[in-house]
């Protein structure tokens, strides 16, 4: 509740003194206390909110990766952001705005909800993703957005009423409820979670609804691209995870095919669509597709391990993917995008540290050991071989070859002889946030075991 | 404890010479050899353990990792990994010597990357945890990604990118195994684990078993190699700087050797047999064609490397012989090989810093410039033909022995491949140091510190060729232990096992041998 006060201070703030540095540290103060409150509400759960609200500690949880991910965000942006002309100072009501959408997915149980959550995140995006307004491609990749979130939109909506028109409710409890035991799944319901599932698809970027992906990545500055990536992302995925073990969908075998195929398809066009990118804010924009073609895997385990397998997953991708795009962001300037790999030729020489964040992360997205990247997909074969999916953790294992080859290509380029470019000065902050996710990625790959734990007993569906 | 020590000593070694490589180039190379001594202390200090019969190992111990998954910290040692942590150590303060002059850029993390892969191998060594023995595999493979690609030759990008995609695909394989093998072991017993003792003389169907195995295998015959799949070594040994290529050779293929030691066999016991004529099969392909193909090279250090593949075809043929006799030879061989062999290794990268070529064509009558190189190059080059007297004559013939206990066919065929090794390495010898002079070169001989490593390694291998017993001693009882695990439930092998062969008779008909 406290980042939805946020910004309404912010607003009245700005309006009277407008001055960057403040509104910086004040959305870095806000989005602290919430965290902080967190804890407070640990004991007073499960607590639901009749009818739109639950709050349990599985919310709870992706509140705090929420929140944990906007923070990082934020931290990295102030460099990218202070750089820009004109208006600065909203970029960061709106970053904590869309954050609001993103936290109301996490305790979304009714879809109004979850459909308000949603536009909540996908408008304040579209103004995050054109914020750059004096560049072309800024624009276009907003535009690009807008148009495609809209359509999803339709989808989403659509599924809902058809389920709507189904069971008479529109609360996730009540149509647990409703479905019974039976287990058999109408068509009429199977149709509206296969459109749900449409829409939903296109903010996971799941093939094959990944077009906007690259270009919106590649186009939007490179904090908002880290944004989309972590939070949104991972507050879709909250809602799908909930929804989909709610109605017992890996029992049903048509949406079970339909996974399978997603899921298949997002890792091969993701990893093989990479291996040609020259931009490496395209080539991110393509292993994030694969990414989430890995952890959908876990949608069809159908068991609490395989929840918790989903969670360490998000909880190392977001750390890796932040530490990546915060290299891409602290070494980008407003002026000109480090977004060619070429630029980052013998960045280690140059600039060891960043370097070395930059090449734990890459490691992590390829699961190398020592990282946490190795730990989340041994985790998530080990949930999927539990479970028999062999086809698609052997699908999963191949990617991760291709993928390998690309993301050593960059590993390749930071460390070859120096280039001629020039790198901009680091700000202090930027420096620390990357110092704490380069650690933090080791921590998890080498003692995961406190994090497994902590997850292991807390969350279950 | 002092198990993990090892470890990390190598990994803080390895931090403290990247961050001191900052200030003074010297510094790392000293904190290298600082950290690689007192590793070597402590496993000397091993050596005079007997293992008690009622314990199988030297040292066993075992912390808890990651418990929600049955993952432990379970390292122990025996004689099998005493004798190649040994060699593990040594050709790595031999490498940090022979780096002093050739490295001269980036000094911090090249030392970085050395013990980085040092500690990696150490780690494989005493693994006995599945998860843990796959941590430290893949954790070699990083630093050394690196160090081919930084330091390496012309070629150097392709060369790595090509080891470290065929490396970690085969050993995505094994994790999968590994992966299976612990969910039947699992659904079987109820413990859920991932550690070695306890999953040894898991029950499965014979086909699942054979399937589990060649995940296994593809990890460890990739990096052996074995000849389908051993592309990326001749590159990788080429382009690689000549610590790398003696790391490589020496103790990065050993890797796989032992693996199969120390997985395969005692995992696996009725479908390791069955498999046993495809591996002996494909050690002899490998000797014969890995000869032929050193024979055709005209680089010289692509020469090595394929030698490199031929003597490994007698590892895994003699792994694949199931007898004592064979296995004591493998052991050998591992050793001999990894100090014949990065021997070479060391003298090619010694020329090519004088000469800056590596074509066999370009060299020929350099005996008189540089003579005492060309009596290094003379003496490995006959312990890689197998000359009596020097290691690599004793396991060759041991494993010959072995095979041909086993399979008479197969053991007939592998002894081509050492008159195809003498013809490979006479070549050499003749190519480079005598003949016509092709060209002029104004070379200097060793110095001093190259001397120093050259006679080290030519003590070494003299050592081996003239008193084995000592490493057939440590390694016996690990080897007994192997062959013991064998014993379970095997199905009627095509032809005899025999190991009635007492380590007695053993010894003293080697040691027949050597003086005949």
């Amino acid at each position: 509740m406290i980042i939805a006060t946020a910004p309404v201070v912010i607003m009245i703030v700005v309006s009277i003194l407008r001055n960057y540095e403040v509104v910086y540290g004040f959305s870095i103060f806000s989005l602290l206390i919430a965290f902080a409150s967190i804890f407070f509400i640990v004991p007073s759960v499960p607590h639901s909110i009749e009818p739109l609200f639950i709050i349990d500690i599985y919310s709870i949880f992706f509140l705090g990766i929420i929140i944990i991910s906007a923070l990082l965000v934020t931290l990295l942006s102030y460099d990218y952001i202070k750089q820009l002309e004109g208006v600065r100072e909203e970029y960061y009501i709106i970053l904590l705005i869309s954050t609001l959408g993103a936290s109301l997915l996490a305790v979304a149980n009714h879809f109004i909800l979850f459909f308000l959550g949603i536009e909540t995140l996908s408008i304040s995006l579209y103004i995050m993703i054109a914020f750059q307004r004096s560049k072309g491609t800024s624009i276009e990749a907003g535009i690009k957005y807008l148009i495609i979130a809209s359509v999803s939109s339709a989808f989403l909506l659509f599924g809902m009423a058809l389920i709507y028109t189904a069971f008479g409710t529109m609360q996730f409890s009540a149509i647990v409820s409703a479905l019974g035991n039976n287990g058999q799944l109408s068509a009429l319901v199977i149709s509206g979670f296969a459109m749900m599932l449409v829409g939903i698809g296109f903010k996971l970027a799941l093939v094959p609804f990944h077009m906007w992906t690259p270009d919106v990545y590649q186009g939007a500055p490179s904090p908002v691209s880290a944004y989309i990536a972590t939070v949104s992302k991972g507050a879709v995925m909250s809602v799908l995870i909930r929804l989909f073990f709610n109605i017992r969908g890996f029992e049903n075998y048509y949406l079970f095919i339909i996974i399978s195929g997603i899921a298949i398809l997002s890792m091969f066009i993701g990893n093989l669509l990479a291996i040609r990118q020259q931009n490496i804010k395209r080539l991110l924009a393509y292993s994030s597709i694969a990414n989430m073609g890995y952890l959908i895997i876990i949608l069809l385990t159908g068991s609490s391990k395989g929840i918790q397998a989903s969670v360490f997953y998000l909880i190392s991708y977001f750390i890796t993917t932040l530490g990546a795009f915060g290299v891409v962001s602290l070494l980008s300037t407003a002026r000109s995008e480090a977004e060619n790999i070429e630029d980052y030729k013998g960045l280690f020489w140059k600039r060891p540290w960043i370097a070395v964040v930059f090449t734990l992360s890459l490691l992590s997205l390829a699961g190398i050991p020592v990282t946490a990247g190795f730990i989340a997909k041994f985790y998530i074969i080990f949930e999927g071989m539990k479970a028999g999916l062999m086809v698609l953790v052997f699908s999963m294992i191949i990617n991760s070859v291709i993928g390998l080859y690309y993301y050593l290509r960059v590993i390749t380029t930071l460390f070859s002889t120096a280039g001629e470019t020039s790198l901009p000065e680091l700000s202090l902050t930027g420096n620390f946030t990357l110092a704490v996710i380069g650690v933090s990625i080791l921590i998890l790959g080498i003692y995961p075991g406190w994090l497994i734990d902590i997850i292991v007993k807390f969350i279950t569906l | 404890m002092i198990l993990v020590y090892l470890i990390v000593i190598l990994l803080t070694g390895a931090f403290l010479a990247w961050i001191a490589g900052k200030w003074n180039p010297i510094w790392p190379r000293i904190i290298s050899l600082a950290a690689l001594f007192i590793d070597l202390i402590i496993i000397i200090s091993y050596i005079s353990q007997r293992i008690q019969p009622d314990n199988k190992w030297l040292v066993d111990i075992k912390f808890e990792w990651i418990p929600e998954f049955g993952i432990s910290l379970h390292l122990a040692l025996d004689g099998l990994s005493l004798v190649l942590l040994l060699l593990t150590i040594f050709l790595g303060i031999i490498s940090v010597i022979i780096s002093w002059k050739e490295i001269n850029s980036k000094v911090g993390f090249f030392h970085f990357n050395l013990l980085l892969i040092l500690a990696g191998i150490t780690g494989v060594f005493l693994s006995l945890d599945l998860f843990l023995f796959y941590f430290f595999w893949e954790l070699m493979l990083v630093p050394m990604y690196f160090m081919i690609g930084i330091w390496g030759h012309k070629n150097r990008t392709a060369a790595s990118n090509k080891f470290f995609l065929y490396t970690q695909a085969s050993g995505l394989l094994m994790f999968i195994s590994i992966l299976a093998f612990y969910f039947i072991h699992g659904h079987t017993t109820g413990v859920y684990t991932f550690d070695y003792l306890q999953l040894l003389g898991t029950v499965m169907p014979a086909s699942t078993s054979m399937l589990i195995m060649l995940g296994f295998l593809a990890a460890f015959l990739v990096k052996l190699p074995v000849v389908p799949l051993h592309n990326w070594l001749p590159d990788a040994h080429t382009e690689a700087p000549t610590a790398g290529s003696l790391i490589l050779a020496a103790l990065l293929l050993k890797t796989g050797a032992y693996g199969l030691f120390r997985f395969i066999i005692p995992l696996f016991p009725s479908a390791s047999v069955t498999f046993a004529p495809i591996g002996m099969l494909l050690g002899v392909v490998g000797i014969l064609y890995g000869a032929k193909l050193a024979f055709a090279q005209t680089d010289f250090k692509r020469l090595v490397a394929y030698t490199s593949v031929s003597h490994m075809g007698f590892v895994i043929l003699g792994v694949f012989s199931f007898n004592e006799l064979a296995w004591q030879g493998v052991v050998m061989q591992m050793i001999a090989h990894g100090i014949s062999t990065g021997a070479l290794f060391i003298l090619v990268g010694q020329l090519y810093e004088r000469i800056h070529t590596r074509d066999l064509n370009n060299m020929g009558g350099l005996w008189e410039k540089a003579p005492v190189m060309g009596a290094f190059v003379l003496i490995f080059s006959m312990a890689s033909l197998g000359l009596p007297g020097l290691g690599n004559f004793i396991a060759e013939l041991l494993i010959l022995i072995g095979a041909f206990k086993t399979n008479i066919l197969m053991s007939c065929l592998a002894s081509l491949g050492l008159i195809a090794s003498t013809i490979y390495s006479l070549r050499i010898v003749q190519k480079v140091f005598l003949g016509n002079r092709n060209t002029e070169w104004e070379i200097i001989d060793l110095n001093i510190r190259e001397k120093i490593v050259a006679a080290l390694m030519v003590i070494v291998i003299v050592w081996l060729g003239l008193f084995p017993k000592p490493v057939f001693d440590i390694a016996k009882p690990a080897i007994l232990k192997t062959l013991d695990s064998q014993k379970v439930d095997i199905p009627p092998f095509p032809v005899s096992v025999n190991n009635e062969v007492s380590g007695k008779n053993l010894f003293l008909f080697s040691q027949k041998q050597v003086k005949n």
